[in-house]
């Protein structure tokens, strides 16, 4: 009762002001559970099963597979599995403190996994059936948009936020103006170059992937964003520390590598999670160069005759795993702060 | 016997504000050079540019036969034989004590991380502290932490050491623990440079005293004869203040 009193109801504007949001919980949440839980249906195969009040989460269950997979041909999904899984296992050790070998791990991540997930994912060789980009979609093409991004944008970013305190004036000027370019734009123009301006350019005849093009624009998007970020960690770490580095003997380099980037980094870890989760969402922007991703398989869903009216339930869908993937995130970012 | 560091006519400016007139200096092999003076002097922007942490503008500064440029590999070469010691420790605070000890070595030197924690285990027993090795800095007293300092200097095996007032920083208990390490060395035949105010130790292992004012080198001594009888107005009015 005293918790009450201290809390909620310590003056007359407290006491309305709780009131007021006890109210406003009341109105949406049971109406909310009732929708998607109580009176929600989930057993059945077709819209059939849907009738009445509550949602649809048969929608969902009937094109999950597409959700995830998009147009991948159904027999050849293992291999998407299979790439996921190496990366989860690949990846798991890192994420345990003080795990022997993270250097080798790191760099078989960085150099070795994704020439296997691209020979996983394409195909083409080896008796795999080749399978073009413009059928990859769903969840599976926004963790491989949303992953390459983060891979590529966090060493491009730490290069270009280098670029900028660099002392030569010409790696200073192009650093400066790619990324004041980068930042002064929307991502969507960027994807519009890539996708439809930049192929003009080539000689004809001459043309690469789609997919590819939009992977390097969103990648230097962010890697634009991820400078600036890093940059901040830089200017945060005392002369002192160069001159001690200096002083030993250490070059440019192992000065950067050695002393200084792993304290700048450490400190804007919050900043680069916080890109890390923008660059998460941004990702279904894919969706204007005509990728399917998930959240574009869902609409795309949405609009077939046999489920039309279930728009709601996708959009709540997509709402929840797009949640958990950046709350997830940031909650690694909180334990990985709160460790060092 | 010849110099091992030799400035020659060193002037330097910051902006408009000239740091360094015309100084001249030279310190021959095992020397023990004790650099005072007010604050502003210009001493610490002297033995920074021994090390080229600051760059001179005009004269000659040779360090062990290299003369100083704008060339880095001779920048990296002297800073390979020169220790430093500074005012603020400067630790790298993300790395263990040993890993402090042991990051040029291993990265600049290309030993194996077994010889360098030998020998950083080695310094770390020169200089009384053996025990800290796998703490942090940030666990570690002022003093301890510029004992480390010391002990990460000297594991690159410099010819000559540098220290930038490096008793300033710490509280009046710690200052013995440090110029005890700092004696010790004095007494193994180390090349020194010591910017400091402790006029003590000055006295008991210098064997030149050099007073610098407004970036001129004052006067140059032996330490008896710099403390009882000094030549000039100036560093006999710097003496009243600091005695």
């Amino acid at each position: 009762m005293s918790w009450l009193h201290r809390n909620l109801f310590s003056s007359p504007t407290n006491a309305a002001l709780t009131i007021a949001a006890l109210y406003l919980l009341w109105v949406v949440i049971p109406p909310f559970v009732d929708w998607a839980l109580i009176d929600a249906h989930i057993h059945g195969t077709s819209r059939e099963a849907c009738a009445g009040g509550g949602a649809c989460w048969v929608f969902i269950k009937q094109r999950l597979p597409q959700f995830i997979y998009g147009l991948y041909p159904e027999s050849e999904r293992g291999r998407v599995d299979l790439a996921f899984a190496i990366l989860i296992v690949a990846a798991a050790p890192l994420f345990v403190p003080r795990f022997p070998a993270k250097r080798w791990i790191g760099a078989f991540l960085f150099l070795v996994y994704p020439v296997i997930a691209g020979f996983l994912f394409t195909g083409g060789v080896l008796g795999y059936r080749e399978v073009p980009t413009n059928q990859w979609g769903g969840l599976m093409l926004t963790l491989i948009v949303a992953l390459t991004g983060m891979a590529g944008s966090l060493p491009l970013g730490i290069l270009f936020a280098l670029g900028r305190q660099s002392e030569l004036p010409a790696i200073r000027a192009i650093s400066v103006a790619f990324i004041e370019l980068m930042r002064g734009v929307p991502l969507i123009t960027v994807l519009f170059m890539a996708s439809v301006m930049f192929p003009l350019f080539l000689p004809e005849g001459m043309n690469f992937n789609k997919l590819l093009r939009a992977l390097i624009g969103i990648m230097l998007f962010s890697s634009a964003y991820m400078a600036e970020v890093v940059r901040g960690g830089l200017q945060a770490i005392p002369r002192g520390q160069y001159e001690a580095a200096a002083a030993l003997g250490l070059g440019y380099w192992r000065t950067m590598g050695l002393v200084v980037l792993p304290q700048a980094l450490r400190i804007v870890i919050p900043g680069i999670v916080n890109s890390f989760i923008a660059l998460f969402k941004d990702t279904t922007l894919v969706l204007i160069i005509g990728l399917f991703d998930f959240l574009g398989m869902i609409q795309a869903a949405a609009t077939d005759p046999n489920w039309l009216g279930f728009a709601t339930e996708g959009y709540v869908f997509a709402a929840a795993v797009y949640w958990v993937f950046c709350f997830s995130i940031s909650r690694y970012s909180q334990t990985l702060e709160s460790r060092t | 016997m010849s110099a091992i560091i030799e400035v020659d006519g060193v002037s330097k400016w910051y902006g408009k504000f000239q740091a360094l007139r015309n100084v001249s200096l030279s310190v021959a092999p095992r020397e023990r050079i004790v650099i005072c003076g007010p604050s502003g002097s210009g001493k610490s922007t002297l033995v920074r540019c021994i090390n080229r942490l600051e760059e001179h503008q005009q004269g000659r500064i040779v360090v062990d036969g290299i003369e100083l440029t704008s060339d880095l590999k001779r920048i990296e070469r002297v800073r390979a034989e020169t220790g430093m010691v500074f005012q603020s420790f400067n630790l790298f605070p993300h790395l263990s004590v040993l890993d402090n000890l042991c990051l040029a070595p291993v990265h600049v030197k290309k030993m194996s991380r077994a010889e360098a924690e030998a020998i950083a285990r080695r310094y770390l027993e020169r200089v009384h502290i053996p025990e800290q090795a796998d703490k942090f800095p940030g666990q570690l007293s002022g003093g301890q932490q510029q004992r480390v300092a010391i002990a990460r200097a000297l594991c690159m095996d410099p010819k000559i050491m540098l220290f930038d007032e490096p008793t300033s920083a710490l509280d009046p208990e710690m200052i013995k623990e440090v110029l005890d390490v700092m004696v010790e060395l004095a007494h193994e035949g180390m090349t020194m440079v010591c910017v400091t105010h402790e006029m003590e130790f000055a006295r008991r292992v210098a064997d030149r005293v050099v007073f610098m004012d407004a970036g001129e080198i004052v006067e140059v001594a032996p330490p008896e004869e710099f403390f009882t009888a000094p030549k000039s107005e100036r560093t006999r009015r710097f003496l009243s203040q600091i005695l």
